[in-house]
């Protein structure tokens, strides 16, 4: 039960989570965690509900990874980045993920839509973790204004934004799934692979864990198999671990929101 | 039991250097002038802009009589002769392997510069070239002595001797070459219980000390069985500790990592990567290198 630094199968690197460095954004959050840099801005803008879901708005993911080696730039990242992007819907194409029916302004007419963008900093490993810790955290710091609505005599109806910049609605991100990944290796598995890890793993498996432990989606990457066996050690596993990420992710997302507008912002420049 | 911990980020100031020692050193960031004065000859690492020399890397600027040129602090490895080094094969050819070494050009070792296994030395014939890869294949990592450099750059290794060869179990780790500090032999044994080969173009390779030394082996004698969890125990926490001193980019020597590797005993492995306990360590290692120096 030891890995090549130090740590045991089922440990973590040590993540840094910092929340609203994107000033233009609705919320906006940026994740460390080992070598892997991703940050993550959430912009709320006004659209059309979908026609199968009239009265509740929706989520919309973009994964973006050409700031990394050469080889992603252009065309190379687009295949990784729709492949991200992919995994994120069906993650939270669960129901009650975030509650949908908030973001609801006129059924049928006008919903707020949240366009979720993803930006890959630095490519340590164990990528789609460190993404769905930042989405959540980013998730947990938007803020979207309040709107009324008005309506006229002849039934026209009007949108007004509340003029108090900081009336706004907050996401309850309780129900939002963390993505944890296990990577076989030889006949054990282990959480969190550096990049040399993953290189010696033939297939891996990603779980979205609940914070109650409630599995929303598995998927199953890598041209290795899987005996099932080791499919269902390694969801018990994800389980467990997935609980105590979200355990330690909302305690410090608490801590800085306790810590308010004083806390010395770190940004890009730390 | 799952242990993850999350922090917030907290600014960290840099470890203020010791006393520089020796002169000051005239450091320099790509596009920074060097001199405006035109007599100077302009070599690697600068250009010449409105009558200005400007470097284009970031380095120490090193002069000889009216030569400029700046030495680059993270550069590829360029060979010199005598020079150990660590390398994967990556090319089985007609009559030689090419090697990766974190240089500009895949580094070369001939068929004629190995030794056979058995320690047998002699003339190698055709079917030596057929059963090259029996001997060393596609992703094997192996020890090798810099015995010429081409025109173009690529180094020309040799295998020699009986300490250089096939590497089997053990930890690789990648650093910038220029971290790695020339000194006499770069294998060395720690009295923790593990062995480290320091080579010159920044891989770093330890490895749990063998029981006795095989002389006729050649090198060659894979040793595949499992290894202790203690002696795994120590080359992580060596691992940790060397990811410590590059992160603080402090040369790489024998000392260097004994001092750390002690000064890191009180904590656990995993622990050695958080920035605080690097930082810890780091300077206390710093310390008893400066106390014993003076």
């Amino acid at each position: 039960d030891l890995r090549v630094d130090g740590r045991g199968c089922e440990d973590y690197r040590c993540a840094e989570v910092e929340t609203d460095v994107v000033s233009n954004t609705s919320g906006s959050a940026r994740v460390k965690l080992g070598e892997t840099d991703i940050l993550v801005g959430i912009k709320a803008e006004m659209g059309t509900p979908k026609l199968e879901k009239p009265d509740e708005g929706y989520l919309e993911f973009f994964v973006d990874c050409s700031s990394n080696s050469p080889e992603l730039e252009g065309r190379g990242g687009e295949e990784l980045g729709t492949d991200i992007a992919n995994t994120l819907y069906r993650v939270f194409s669960c129901e009650n993920c975030v509650d949908l029916k908030s973001l609801c302004i006129n059924p049928k007419e006008h919903c707020w839509v949240l366009y979720v963008d993803v930006l890959l900093l630095e490519c340590g490993g164990n990528i789609f973790d460190a993404i769905s810790i930042a989405v959540k955290a980013a998730l947990f710091n938007t803020r979207i204004p309040k709107v009324r609505v008005l309506e006229d005599e002849e039934g026209t109806k009007e949108i007004e934004l509340s003029d108090d910049p900081y009336d706004c609605i907050r996401l309850s991100v309780d129900e939002v799934p963390c993505i944890v990944t296990l990577s076989k290796i030889g006949y054990r598995h282990v959480v969190d692979a550096t990049l040399q890890e993953e290189a010696c793993s033939l297939a891996s498996l990603l779980i979205s864990v609940t914070s109650k432990g409630a599995i929303t989606s598995m998927k199953k990457v890598g041209k290795g198999s899987l005996d099932p066996e080791s499919i269902f050690e390694m969801m018990e596993t994800g389980q467990r671990v997935g609980k105590s990420l979200h355990i330690a992710l909302q305690k410090i997302l608490d801590e800085e929101e306790s810590l308010g507008t004083s806390r010395p912002k770190v940004g890009f420049l730390g | 039991m799952a242990a993850v911990t999350m922090r917030l980020p907290a600014l960290r100031a840099p470890l203020d250097s010791s006393a520089p020692r020796g002169g000051e050193k005239h450091l320099v960031a790509p596009g920074d002038t060097i001199t405006t004065d035109t007599a100077y000859m302009r070599g690697h690492g600068t250009y010449v802009e409105d009558d200005k020399l400007i470097a284009s890397v970031a380095g120490v600027v090193e002069r000889v009589n009216k030569l400029v040129c700046v030495r680059a602090l993270k550069a590829r490895y360029n060979g010199e002769i005598g020079d150990i080094v660590v390398g994967r094969i990556t090319e089985v050819q007609q009559k030689r392997w090419k090697v990766e070494t974190n240089s500009r050009l895949d580094s070369v070792l001939l068929l004629s510069s190995i030794n056979l296994p058995g320690g047998e030395l002699r003339r190698k014939s055709a079917e030596d070239e057929l059963a090259m890869r029996d001997y060393l294949q596609e992703g094997d990592l192996i020890s090798a002595e810099v015995q010429s450099i081409f025109s173009d750059g690529a180094v020309s290794l040799h295998t020699r001797s009986l300490k250089y060869g096939k590497l089997a179990q053990g930890v690789l780790v990648q650093v910038s070459p220029s971290l790695v500090k020339r000194q006499k032999t770069h294998f060395h044994d720690l009295p923790c219980g593990a062995s480290v080969i320091l080579g010159n173009n920044g891989f770093i390779w330890i490895y749990p000390t063998p029981e006795q030394k095989d002389g006729e082996a050649g090198g060659y004698t894979a040793n595949l069985e499992p290894v202790p969890l203690s002696d795994r125990e120590v080359i992580s926490r060596l691992r940790n500790c060397i990811m410590a001193l590059v992160t603080h980019k402090m040369m790489l020597f024998d000392t260097s990592i004994l001092y750390c590797y002690e000064a890191s005993l009180p904590h656990q492995i995993k622990d050695v990567l958080k920035p605080e306990v690097t930082e810890e360590i780091v300077l206390e290692a710093r310390q008893r290198l400066l106390d014993s120096e003076g």
